[in-house]
């Protein structure tokens, strides 16, 4: 069976239900938004703590009163949420094989919209060795089983990594009698930001240690204890607990993304776009965290809103742009999001670019050069840290010469 | 307390595909496992590789049973929907001495009674493993080995031997041994346990068992071998079985598609002395990212979505130890290393020869058929797929776990199946719930849920 829609939008989170809220007063024909999970809102309906809505919505909330508001927003807009609606693979450029408990489907697309996020790099992919206990999770499990499932958790936990969603961690161990004794960073210092380190630190007597390294899990049915490894020393020892929570270190979920042979960016593992958010595919595009693994909801959100001028482009028939110039992001940076400017595209989402960087910098100099000519250069008043994302004013590349090179940024 | 004509003892492969025989004929029989599900032992962490027997010591029992069991379990498979992918495998000669040694091994697999060995040069490996890392100067052919699901073989032998009146006691570790004349009592964990005959099984534990019945000629050493296995979206780098030449330094690391569609690189070989050290260790997996990186070096920009450790039952010898005592009416079947997975059905099959002299085996008539197990397979249809499966049953179309995509009726199904599991450990082993690259982000606690809920 076949069916035909205008719009498919693979992923009900915060960027596809914004996307689809954004398209469906304005095309004509179905928007149809493809959810996996048994109800729409994505990862904030497992985060029952306030901090959502802030940049898109002006409002403070809930990750689930935040999840349950777009939603509504899309279904008021007349977008079709399907879900338990998993996209399983590609018939065609935009044809998607599709599973629900209503059958085995084909949705043939004019334009297809992939906001599938991102999700935690799980213990085995972060090569812990040792015994494979209970009591293992990355924060999303940890949250879908406290907010979601009401389950136990223990009573000692180890956080590896000390990012935002580590702080989100705490906070749901917190809820659920659980004391955290220790997190680990690899990092010169905890990542997050001083707001929720300080504070955190004497709300719930959290240690935190930087330069260190979980490299054991140890205990049989139960996690006993975790040994940990100072860099700087190469010293070890064992911390006793029985919960240990790996967070951050984020990898898109972009298996469609691959099976739909879209150009790749190596930085972030996601799709490569352009300021549009448009993919290497014509008709294919791209919103949220599966393009800046990771950001906050309402940023993911943003990208929602912003990708959908693009798409109302390609429905009218405007042709895919080509050319562009790409952009490079070097060490210290990881990755940067957009990745290509292309002659008469729109500025990003927000006006800004994505950045990660793998170190410190309390009052960062961004220099944007192309073929050895400085573009751009910027103090920003805002630090660069491991474990969020830097955001960088575009107009640093806005005047990239479209018949130049690669535009290169460094961070000082 | 029952009494039964025959106790198996071990429910990895080997004693479930002896008890599945032993229960096709008129006599009672217990399986008797130690841990809380089949198995759990040595069978569920191995290369999962369907041997052809090739590179056995050639005159050995492993090696007629190896190549036998080859057969068996490949019928055995096409009957019950056990997945096996004939991808073939091609040893890699990375040296010159490697290279000198692949006619040695051609031969050794004919005189295995296996002939389909080709030797090939670099260009004719490059091209049917593009991915290699460089360096490769030729190969040998092994046209039939095959990836296989251990887990479903092991659930197929053991659900077959239930069906046919076996009695499958799980949590039953044999902690003493009294024979008395016409009978031995086994002391479990669990209770007692009385039967005429007793075949030992016990995988890593066999000597200790063996020991009880009064032996002691061999030893098992627990020998670790560690494993990486890498994100399915890496299947394509790896089209068939990369199998090491082995050469004076061991048997060494390969590379090889799993039936999940995954690559695997490894094993590890260490011995050790503790039989409960299946944890995986820094060194180990150091060795195995480096011996990825330079037989296949895109793999390294993949995703390890898992790591695992198995032990496997080194006895220190060349060969199995298959012994009847008839006045002790003990069998032993020992030293079963990780051939034990293609040999099984042979091994049983060996096992009701020498029984055979002191029992009655004659296949009782009307047998249940052989039963149809879930199809694991990344290769072959799942239910997921299976339009006319979801539309007689909706279930089939509710994807739980996203990585893996299994179903609520997969789910379902297992928990009543005839041997269910006993934790979420088995249920994974009996649909890949939770085994994907996410283990468990999105679907570990609704899985934990309806595991829960359906023992209620």
């Amino acid at each position: 069976m076949t069916e035909r829609v205008r719009v498919a939008v693979i992923g009900g989170g915060p960027a596809g239900l914004t996307a689809a809220a954004a398209l469906a007063p304005s095309v004509a024909g179905d928007v149809l938004v493809l959810e996996r999970e048994v109800e729409t809102g994505g990862i904030p309906r497992h985060s029952d703590h306030p901090g959502y809505g802030l940049r898109d919505l002006r409002r403070f909330m809930s990750g689930p009163e935040y999840a349950r508001r777009l939603t509504g927003s899309a279904r008021e807009a007349g977008a079709r949420l399907e879900t338990e609606a998993m996209v399983t693979g590609w018939a065609g450029p935009r044809t998607l094989e599709v599973t629900s408990p209503r059958g085995r489907r084909l949705v043939e697309a004019d334009a297809v919209v992939l906001a599938t996020g991102a999700r935690e790099r799980p213990r085995p992919a972060r090569l812990i060795a040792g015994d494979r206990p209970d009591g293992v999770y990355t924060t999303g499990q940890l949250q879908n089983l406290v907010h979601l499932h009401h389950r136990e958790v223990g009573r000692r936990a180890v956080i590896v990594g000390a990012e935002l969603v580590s702080w989100s961690a705490v906070l749901t161990l917190h809820e659920a009698g659980c004391r955290t004794v220790l997190m680990t960073s690899e990092y010169d210092k905890p990542e997050a930001y001083t707001a929720f380190r300080v504070p955190g630190r004497l709300a719930f007597g959290v240690l935190v240690r930087a330069r260190t390294r979980v490299v054991a899990i140890h205990g049989k049915g139960r996690v006993t204890s975790v040994e940990i490894e100072n860099l700087d020393t190469g010293q070890r020892h064992r911390v006793p607990c029985d919960t240990v929570i790996t967070t951050g270190d984020w990898i898109p979920d972009h298996e469609l993304a691959r099976a739909a042979g879209l150009d790749l960016d190596e930085g972030t593992r996601g799709p490569r776009v352009d300021t549009s958010l448009a993919t290497s595919v014509p008709g294919v595009f791209a919103a949220g965290n599966l393009l800046h693994p990771v950001d906050t909801a309402d940023v993911a959100a943003l990208d929602g809103r912003h990708v959908a001028a693009a798409v109302l482009g390609h429905l009218a028939g405007e042709p895919a742009p080509g050319g562009g110039v790409p952009l490079v992001a070097e060490a210290p940076l990881r990755w940067v999001a957009p990745q290509l400017v292309r002659p008469g595209g729109p500025p990003p989402s927000r006006g800004k670019l994505l950045l990660w960087s793998d170190a410190f910098r309390t009052l960062p100099r961004v220099t944007a050069t192309q073929d050895g000519r400085v573009l751009g250069r910027a103090r920003l008043p805002w630090p660069a840290a491991p474990g969020r994302v830097f955001r960088v004013p575009y107009s640093l590349v806005a005047g990239a010469d479209p018949a130049g090179g690669p535009v290169r940024l460094t961070l000082a | 307390m029952t009494s039964y004509d025959v106790a198996v003892i071990g429910g990895g492969i080997v004693g479930s595909a002896i008890a599945r025989l032993l229960g096709g004929a008129d006599l009672s029989v217990a399986l008797l496992e130690a841990r809380g599900d089949v198995g759990d032992g040595t069978s569920k962490a191995n290369t999962a590789i369907l041997h052809t027997g090739f590179d056995a010591k050639p005159g050995t029992l492993e090696s007629r049973l190896v190549a036998r069991g080859y057969h068996l379990l490949g019928e055995y498979a096409a009957a019950t929907g056990i997945p096996v992918e004939r991808t073939g495998a091609l040893l890699v000669a990375w040296s010159q001495e490697q290279l000198d040694a692949l006619p040695g091994l051609r031969d050794k697999a004919a005189r295995n009674g296996y002939t389909a060995c080709e030797i090939v040069d670099a260009a004719e490996v490059r091209r049917r493993v593009p991915a290699l890392g460089p360096g490769a100067l030729g190969g040998l052919t092994v046209p039939g080995e095959s990836v296989i699901c251990t887990w479903t073989t092991n659930l197929a032998l053991a659900t077959d031997a239930v069906n046919r009146g076996v009695r499958l006691l799980r949590g039953h570790r044999v902690t003493a041994v009294h024979q008395g004349a016409d009978a031995t009592r086994l002391t479990t964990t669990a209770g007692e346990v009385t039967a005429r005959w007793v075949v030992n099984a016990a995988g890593l534990g066999a000597d200790r068992l063996d020991a009880l019945f009064g032996h002691d000629r061999f030893t098992v050493t627990p020998r670790r071998g560690e494993l990486l296995v890498f994100d399915k979206l890496a299947r394509p780098l790896a089209p068939c079985i990369v199998l090491p030449v082995p050469s004076s330094a061991g048997k060494g690391v390969l590379v090889s598609p799993t039936i999940y569609g995954n690559v695997m690189v490894g094993p590890t070989a260490e011995d050790l002395s503790d039989r409960t050290a299946t944890g995986t260790s820094e060194a180990g997996l150091a060795f195995l990212w480096e011996k990825a990186a330079a037989l296949m070096p895109a793999l390294t920009e993949e995703e390890v979505t898992a790591t695992y450790a198995g032990l496997r039952a080194s006895a220190g010898r060349d060969d199995y130890l298959i012994d009847l005592d008839a006045g002790q009416r003990y069998l032993l079947v020992g030293g079963i290393r990780s051939t034990g997975l293609t040999a099984g059905m042979a091994i049983a099959e060996h096992v009701a020869g020498l029984l055979g002299e002191h029992l009655d085996l004659a296949q009782r008539a009307g047998l249940p058929a052989p039963p149809r197990m879930p199809n694991l397979g990344e290769a072959f249809t799942r239910p997921y797929q299976d339009a006319a499966a979801i539309a007689a049953d909706p279930e089939y179309g509710r994807v739980v776990c996203f990585c893996e995509r299994v179903t609520r009726g997969e789910l379902r199904d297992a928990l009543a199946s005839p041997v269910p599991p006993a934790d979420l450990e088995g249920l994974r082993r009996r649909t890949r719930v939770m085994n994907g690259r996410c283990q468990g982000f999105y679907c570990g606690a609704r899985v934990r849920e309806i595991f829960e809920g359906e023992n209620e």
